[in-house]
């Protein structure tokens, strides 16, 4: 066996995830899984209101209510209504009372380096996916390079898991896989190469990559293998 | 020069809004002949147009609409999940790394001088390349495929409906394989250029400033 990705270890947690507690322990554990300092996830549900599940220190995260910088914060205005990643150095940083604050965030241990991932949930659910860390632009630059596409799942995994928590069911209605999905995973789980695959379904093998990668998305598994394994394992293919 | 702008940021631009919703008009309901609603002041929009999409926009020196397209992410509502499952062998496209590009629209009767529709492909391509995506999703006029494969980056076509002036098609572009150079080439513009639209789009105006 070889050294299992952080993708893999990430999910392989979170699929055990079935409380708030543990989603907090969930969100903790990617620090030392990808080596950076922070990591928040905060959401606004249908019905206004909060939760956070986040690493930054308690008295920070109090002050930071208490002072409702929210209201000033350049993540939290960068990012609402959007659905693009943005980079903190994106933003507008300038300002009296923006420094003021960038300046108590960084006392309270708050990294310069930063990168946000906006999620539109269903009926006006918003949340916001947050990495921080302390580190040089030419660090931050290779970190981004190598993990942003893991952040962004792990982002819209967070929220799934986050939404099926709130709800009490792990039934998401809209996650069944298509025949066409069950057909490509089966394929791929008997040994086929993505071009027998591709071939054998009569499709482009750029489009059975979308299928493969939209079904990953829906078992919420963190690449190909894993999702059939998970298709297997729940008993939606047989090979 | 090419604006990314999100619905909400549109109203800065009457002029642009204002015609890119008429060429839409007269596009997909005068040229295509597609079933789309028009408002009172003549414009084409949906229901996606209402849910803070990001457009594309190729703008005219004097301010109006060139060209466009619309980005959707698939993790929420889209098209082609919501009208086009029988297009995509009923699957349903969904990933945070999959956004939808739906009504590719040309301003009518522009001089062929400026080659407005690789100017959007590589913007697309920018696009993905800085957000990180791995896929487009399209759903567009079949006609369109013409012009795609003539810039040199062709989607895979996963269906197609019927035939003739109303046919509609939905294909896919992987972003990791664009042909840069060729489309650049074609749209006759510098990597550098390419990319200060972006950052002139995503950067905020202070950072801008700074960087002259």
């Amino acid at each position: 066996m070889g050294m299992q990705s952080k993708m893999a270890t990430f999910v392989e947690r979170m699929h055990e995830v079935t409380n708030f507690d543990q989603f907090q322990h969930l969100v903790e554990g990617l620090r030392s899984l990808y080596q950076v300092e922070h990591f928040v996830y905060h959401s606004i549900n249908s019905a206004g209101e909060p939760y956070a599940a986040l690493t930054y220190d308690i008295d920070w995260v109090d002050h930071y209510i208490d002072r409702d910088f929210g209201r000033i914060d350049p993540v939290v205005l960068g990012c609402f209504q959007r659905f693009h990643p943005v980079d903190w150095k994106q933003l507008d940083w300038s300002g009296k009372a923006v420094k003021s604050f960038l300046h108590e965030a960084s006392d309270a241990g708050v990294g310069n380096q930063g990168f946000s991932i906006p999620i539109r949930g269903p009926s006006g659910q918003f949340a916001l996916f947050t990495v921080n860390h302390r580190c040089s632009d030419a660090q931050w630059a290779k970190f981004a390079a190598e993990n942003v596409q893991d952040l962004l799942l792990i982002a819209h995994y967070l929220n799934q898991k986050a939404l099926e928590l709130e709800r009490g069911t792990d039934a998401l209605p809209n996650q069944m896989l298509s025949p066409r999905e069950l057909d490509a995973l089966t394929l791929l789980g008997l040994g086929n190469s993505r071009a027998h695959a591709a071939e054998n379904l009569k499709i482009s093998e750029h489009t059975l990559r979308v299928y493969i990668e939209s079904a990953r998305f829906k078992l919420g598994a963190a690449n190909t293998t894993h999702a059939v394994a998970l298709a297997m394992s729940r008993g939606n293919i047989i090979v | 020069m090419i604006q990314y702008l999100y619905a909400d940021q549109l109203a800065q631009y009457p002029d642009l809004r204002k015609s890119m919703f008429r060429d839409r008009a007269a596009q997909f309901s005068g040229r295509l002949n597609w079933d789309v609603t028009l408002n009172s002041e003549g414009f084409e929009t949906d229901e996606y147009d209402a849910l803070n999409p990001l457009y594309v926009i190729w703008q005219q020196p004097d301010g109006t609409h060139g060209g466009s397209m619309r980005f959707l992410p698939t993790t929420g509502r889209v098209m082609v999940n919501d009208h086009f499952l029988h297009l995509t062998d009923g699957v349903t496209i969904t990933s945070p790394l999959i956004w939808e590009c739906t009504r590719f629209c040309l301003a009518p009767n522009l001089p062929p001088t400026t080659p407005i529709s690789a100017l959007l492909m590589l913007a697309a391509a920018e696009l993905g390349r800085r957000f990180h995506l791995a896929h487009a999703v399209g759903v567009f006029d079949s006609h369109m495929v013409r012009v795609y494969k003539s810039i040199g980056w062709e989607p895979d076509i996963l269906g197609q409906s019927e035939s003739g002036r109303s046919a509609i098609s939905v294909g896919i572009w992987e972003f990791a394989s664009a042909p840069l150079a060729t489309i650049r080439a074609k749209a006759q513009v510098s990597p550098q250029i390419a990319q200060k639209w972006f950052d002139q789009a995503f950067q905020s105006p202070d950072i801008r400033r700074k960087a002259g």
